[in-house]
């Protein structure tokens, strides 16, 4: 059961110590019933104390884990429904699956291209997450030979899928000392895949049509000893897909309903369409989807939903920035050109690359907007020409280059005057509004 | 185990703004579309009948707009040369409306003329009998002066102008109450001055059921997740009760992905990128999706192809599940 505030604050020291950050224990208490922290930030608590609590304080969500190879894929521990109540933590993972009718040699082929799939976004390498094998022959050895060939293209964790307990215990031998995820239990084999989900240290998805026989099943794998447990509420839609996300996402948050208070897997292949299974992986990306299993790759699908899926899964109160300073793009020379930007860094790396691209070579002065665009930036005082002229003071550029001249961005045109009387030295030029025109005007302009 | 569906109940909801007049209140539109009216978070039907489905709106131009990707440029072909071919080719495409956005210059290099435009938005009307959206070309004077003789030369129509903001509104909304047009109200991401330009907007008289917001995104990459969250908040605070926050949401997905280097280029870029025309249209339909899904009612995009994943992806996001 989950605790108010004023029970888990019977229960702390009562000392007010401040020692984990909170002004007092009863403050502290109040963000650990709406479990904004973790009880481990209190080193005083009482051991039976922290008996009783540890089970109220348990994530709404629970922390599933898959492993392999040195991989791990988590899902879980989310505490809002909009991630600007705080932030969504733990990114969906994304697999791509593969059948055990398909020919051995096809198999190692897709999972090796789409294993090898490395795509850079703001200075980030992203990739898919790991593969699902689905046995569909109903031959145990084909399944694990199977298996063997996925393994040898890719150590990434795995989801087996079947719902026969057989095909699964020969899957599982093949891929030993891992956690896997199995998919899955329903009402008919659930006591099967919950043993050996148990004997292999596998996580276990349940699948069921319904809230009700979900929640069931759930309450019975965990009455047999599995802790790990994804929830599939069985729908292909978007709508259907969307009310019962929302809903087990709200019951486990809300109502802290221990029964579905387990991360989502989600295929979006399965809706019939293949145009629109990324559509669909969209809605599984921002509605609560903790694995979601793909049946296509391909560069320019897997590109856009991985940005997406760097996007939603954002912090909203620390935009990704990169750190002020005076970056040297083509290894610049005292002659070539000085261009300002803010410490956004999709602004950033939207610059740098375009200039980097053109061979250009440029000095990149990146002042501290607190991590904002250039026009949010503007908008909100932290691009202006005080702060422009400061760190072009602060980082000496003066002795970098010959020639006085910085370049703005087009888009804070107005700024130009202001700077003119904060940098009196120097030549104010106004550049194009979006990265992209930068070469041609660098090359044109200057 | 019987489980208790929870839902939401909310004390606000979105007002409807009607776009488009039919003959009988004095326009010459085939129909007229109702956006907003929601109860609820976007299509918890569920809790509540969700009264509007969103809308595609296609954005044309009154000229052929060169600096606009190739791809599109191709697909639309000879249309994109003719304003009113276009809006018929728009139509087959399947847009629910039309956005017409009007370019600063005319061919020659001057600037548009009002009687150019005039003339644009009327082949257009004339072309295609769906609701329409006439946008100026984004620098205050030029608006000022294209929109208000649209504005006369198309009273009853009831179509949207835009884009207000906060340093030019006073003209365009002025011009929208003679003509018995509605308005866009553009911002900058951000919850509280989406707020204050309505306040402003509804205090020199135009009724809230004649405006529409557009809160601003980002494309897919580039800060997608400001204008997702945005209207996110927008929306539960509407729900929640309060009136200037109440108002459909209108964003351009189409706009910012097509400025975007993935769309834009086929050429010169990564290729972990992959197939450039599929990568393009991915880009707006996903950008597009994820803005439906955080309470967008009209989007506006460019792609015929994205034009058809959105809108089955709308109807299947408005199909009422039977057992939930």
């Amino acid at each position: 059961m989950a605790l108010s505030g004023i029970q888990i604050y019977k229960m702390l020291p009562q000392t007010n110590c401040k020692d984990c950050g909170f002004p007092t224990c009863l403050a502290f208490a109040m963000k650990l019933a709406a479990k904004q922290v973790e009880l481990s930030s209190c080193p005083h608590v009482a051991e039976d104390a922290k008996a009783q609590l540890s089970e109220a304080s348990e994530p709404p969500v629970r922390l599933v884990s898959l492993k392999a190879n040195g991989h791990e894929v988590k899902a879980g521990n989310e505490v809002v429904m909009f991630r600007h109540e705080k932030t969504f933590y733990n990114k969906p993972g994304l697999f791509l699956r593969v059948k055990d009718s398909q020919p051995a040699g096809e198999i190692q082929a897709a999972i090796a291209e789409a294993d090898g799939y490395c795509v850079n976004y703001v200075g980030r390498d992203l990739t898919l997450d790991g593969f699902a094998v689905e046995a569909v022959s109903g031959d145990a050895a084909v399944f694990a030979a199977a298996i063997a060939a996925v393994r040898q293209a890719s150590h990434r964790p795995l989801i087996l899928i079947s719902t026969d307990p057989a095909m699964i215990a020969a899957g599982l031998r093949a891929v030993d000392g891992e956690n896997p995820l199995i998919y899955g239990a329903n009402t008919g084999n659930w006591q099967a895949m919950a043993d050996l989900a148990k004997q292999h240290h596998a996580s276990l998805a349940v699948i069921a049509e319904s809230l009700d026989e979900l929640a069931d099943l759930t309450e019975k794998v965990k009455e047999a000893g599995v802790k790990d447990i994804v929830l599939d509420p069985a729908a292909r839609n978007l709508s259907r897909s969307l009310a019962l996300n929302t809903q087990i996402r709200r019951l486990a948050l809300k109502k802290n309903f221990r029964p579905l208070g387990y991360p989502l897997i989600s295929f979006p292949g399965e809706g019939g369409d293949p145009a629109q299974e990324s559509v669909m992986a969209v809605h599984a990306i921002t509605k609560y989807a903790g694995f979601i299993v793909l049946d296509h790759f391909a560069a320019e699908t897997a590109y856009p939903l991985l940005v997406l899926r760097e996007n939603i899964y954002t912090d909203p109160q620390k935009p990704i920035q990169v750190q002020p300073d005076v970056y040297e793009i083509n290894t610049p020379g005292p002659d070539d050109p000085v261009l300002v930007t803010t410490n956004f860094s999709i602004t950033y790396f939207s610059v740098a690359n375009e200039i980097e691209g053109s061979g250009i070579p440029a000095w990149l002065v990146v002042t501290d907007a607190e991590g904002m665009s250039v026009l949010t930036a503007w908008a909100a005082g932290k691009f202006d020409a005080e702060r422009i002229a400061k760190t072009i003071k602060s980082f000496n550029i003066a002795d970098k280059v010959n020639r006085k001249r910085i370049v703005i961005p087009g888009h804070v045109a107005v700024l130009s005057g202001e700077l003119e009387e904060e940098l009196p030295d120097w030549e104010i030029r106004v550049g194009p509004r979006e990265a992209i025109d930068l070469p041609s005007f660098i090359k044109q302009v200057l | 185990m019987a489980v208790e569906i929870p839902k939401d109940s909310w004390a606000g909801s979105v007002r409807v703004v009607t776009l488009g007049a039919t003959p009988a209140d004095g326009g010459t539109r085939s129909h007229t579309i109702m956006i907003g009216g929601q109860n609820t978070l976007p299509f918890m039907h569920f809790e509540k009948p969700t009264p509007h489905r969103p809308v595609i709106a296609v954005e044309i131009k009154d000229r052929r707009p060169e600096d606009w990707s190739g791809l599109l440029l191709d697909i639309w072909g000879d249309a994109a040369n003719d304003p009113a071919a276009w809006a018929k080719q728009a139509e087959v495409a399947g847009a629910d409306m039309l956005v017409l956005a009007l370019t600063l210059t005319a061919a020659d290099g001057n600037p548009t003329t009002p009687s150019m435009a005039v003339e644009a938005v009327k082949a257009v009307l004339a072309a295609s009998k769906l609701p329409l959206i006439v946008l100026g070309p984004g620098q205050a004077d030029a608006d000022n002066e294209l929109l208000v003789p649209v504005a006369e030369a198309t009273k009853g129509e009831r179509l949207a102008l835009g884009l207000c903001e906060d340093k030019n509104y006073r003209t365009i909304v002025a011009a929208a109450m003679a003509n018995d047009h509605c308005v866009v109200a553009r911002t900058p991401m951000d919850v509280n001055l989406a707020k204050q330009l309505n306040i402003l907007i509804h205090d020199m008289g135009l009724p809230l059921d004649r405006i529409v917001m557009d809160p601003t995104t980002g494309a897919l990459g580039y800060g997608i997740e400001y204008g997702y969250s945005v209207m996110e908040r927008l929306r539960l605070a509407a729900l929640q009760g309060d009136a200037m926050t109440q108002l459909p949401m209108m964003v351009t997905p189409g706009f910012e992905a097509w400025k975007t280097k993935e769309s834009k280029f086929g050429q010169d870029v990564p290729g972990t990128w992959g197939n450039w025309e599929e990568r393009a249209i991915n880009w707006e339909t996903l950008t597009a999706m994820t803005l439906v899904e955080s309470g967008a009612d009209v989007v506006v995009l460019r792609h015929p192809e994205s034009v058809r994943r959105v809108h089955q992806a709308i109807t299947d996001l408005m199909t009422v599940p039977e057992t939930v």
